[in-house]
């Protein structure tokens, strides 16, 4: 069976480290950050100048002064620094950050990633998007596996405008975790009760496939 | 050196058509709302703005827009406002939309006296139409020029009649780089205090960048998305 959001959110929950700084998008990168393994370390940075979000605030207790990247009120942890967009900037440009996890709209085999303008309909800015898929160590993309019209999102070129070039290095979707390699998409994991030729199949690529390819564990 | 103005009105003084203004703030948080109001109730027209976003349909920016006092901006994220989206959509508005980082960084240079720098960031999409680039470490670069305004407009938390500035929390956001970047910085404080009532360890803005202060009145602080556990 496909995941939902949070079974995405969860998967990516895995690959993170002890004491790394990590950027979550909006959507369902921000829902990593509620599974965060039990006594690991993880500070997550907000580009509008937080380093250490918290949880959201008490009913009653949310201050305008203080949000999120999505404009959404949260808190500090113990530890947390603020600071101004310049500063902010130059944390995640000059390599601070250790992964981005983000949302996309098409990624290419060669790890291109579009999402953030549909010519003629959406036209909404890149905001932040750009500086983090140029600059980061290592981008993770949470995405569903097709759009809502069932096409594929993971493809051999990207049709609509792009955020970057070849930064994208995992994608972990609801069916299943594609790492981007130099021959292209290769088939790591799979959502449980998904069938190998099911990707195949939703996926508008070649597809690597080497071997037994394990459940996701969830 | 009394650097105080009586209000919003007579901060934006001297403001003329077609100008360039840089309006701190990142949604809603951080907006200098008093000076925002006193551009909406003015004839000021055909001007460009420089802001990380354009406010929502019903406040801040968004007034301005509705008014067509807006003839260009220069932004990064614009997502929350529909009636900013029509405008350009039906060409009524001109856009200039730049990534976040490369925005914030123009503005430092602009205030900085840096006048181009190169950045990562949009290599390989628009972004980079037209643009210098140059390969340093084995990686590509942008060449991006510095952005100044002839007035910056922004909202501290505290200052004093010197022009030093303290921000609270997320709402620096984009006020302490575009506090720079102004011919004529004007900066409204929630909390305005003689000279020598903030301690120097703390000032996030020193006051030679600011040439008008005031402090605001009826701070409404509106909340974009109020997500509580």
């Amino acid at each position: 069976m496909s995941l939902d959001k949070n079974g995405i959110a969860k998967r990516i929950a895995q690959e993170l480290q002890d004491g790394y700084y990590v950027n979550l998008g909006i959507g369902i990168p921000t829902l990593v950050a509620n599974y965060v393994p039990e006594g690991m370390e993880v500070i997550l940075q907000s580009e509008n100048g937080l380093l250490g979000i918290g949880p959201f605030p008490e009913k009653g207790k949310a201050d305008a002064d203080l949000i999120n990247a999505g404009k959404q009120t949260v808190t500090t942890i113990a530890g947390s620094a603020f600071f101004d967009s310049s500063l902010s900037f130059a944390m995640i440009r000059g390599g601070h950050v250790d992964l981005t996890v983000l949302g996309a709209f098409e990624i290419s085999e060669k790890g291109d990633i579009s999402s953030w303008k549909i010519p003629g309909k959406l036209v909404k800015g890149m905001g932040g998007a750009m500086d983090l898929v140029a600059a980061a160590k290592n981008i993770i993309v949470a995405t569903t596996h097709t759009d809502r019209d069932g096409n594929p999102k993971l493809i051999k070129a990207c049709t609509l405008p792009l955020t970057g070039v070849q930064c994208v290095k995992k994608i972990v979707s609801d069916l299943a975790v594609v790492e981007v390699t130099d021959k292209g998409f290769k088939l790591l994991e799979r959502a449980p009760g998904v069938s190998v030729q099911e990707i195949i199949e939703k996926t508008g690529a070649p597809l690597i496939v080497e071997g037994e390819i394990p459940e996701m564990k969830i | 050196m009394n650097k105080v103005v009586k209000n919003a009105e007579e901060a934006i003084a001297g403001m003329q058509n077609g100008q360039t203004f840089m309006l701190g703030g990142f949604g809603l948080s951080g907006i200098p709302e008093n000076t925002l109001k006193a551009l909406v109730e003015s004839d000021l027209t055909d001007l460009t703005c420089i802001s990380n976003n354009a406010g929502v349909d019903d406040f801040g920016l968004g007034l301005l827009l509705k008014k067509h006092q807006i003839k260009k901006m220069i932004s990064s994220y614009v997502g929350e406002n529909k009636e900013f989206e029509r405008q350009l959509l039906e060409g009524e508005l001109e856009v200039d939309l730049i990534p976040q980082g490369t925005l914030a960084e123009r503005i430092r240079a602009g205030g900085a006296g840096i006048p181009a720098f190169f950045v990562p960031a949009g290599y390989g999409t628009e972004v980079a139409e037209g643009k210098e680039i140059r390969e340093f470490d084995g990686k590509m670069h942008l060449l991006e020029h510095w952005l100044k305004a002839d007035f910056a407009i922004v909202k501290a938390w505290k200052g004093d009649t010197m022009g030093n500035l303290i921000y609270r929390n997320t709402a620096n956001n984009f006020n302490q780089a575009m506090a720079m970047a102004g011919k004529i910085t004007i900066a409204e404080v929630e909390e305005l205090v003689p000279a020598g009532q903030l301690d120097p360890n703390q000032i996030h803005t020193p006051g030679i960048f600011v040439q008008r202060i005031f402090q605001g009145v009826d701070y409404e602080k509106r909340i974009e998305f109020e997500t509580t556990r």
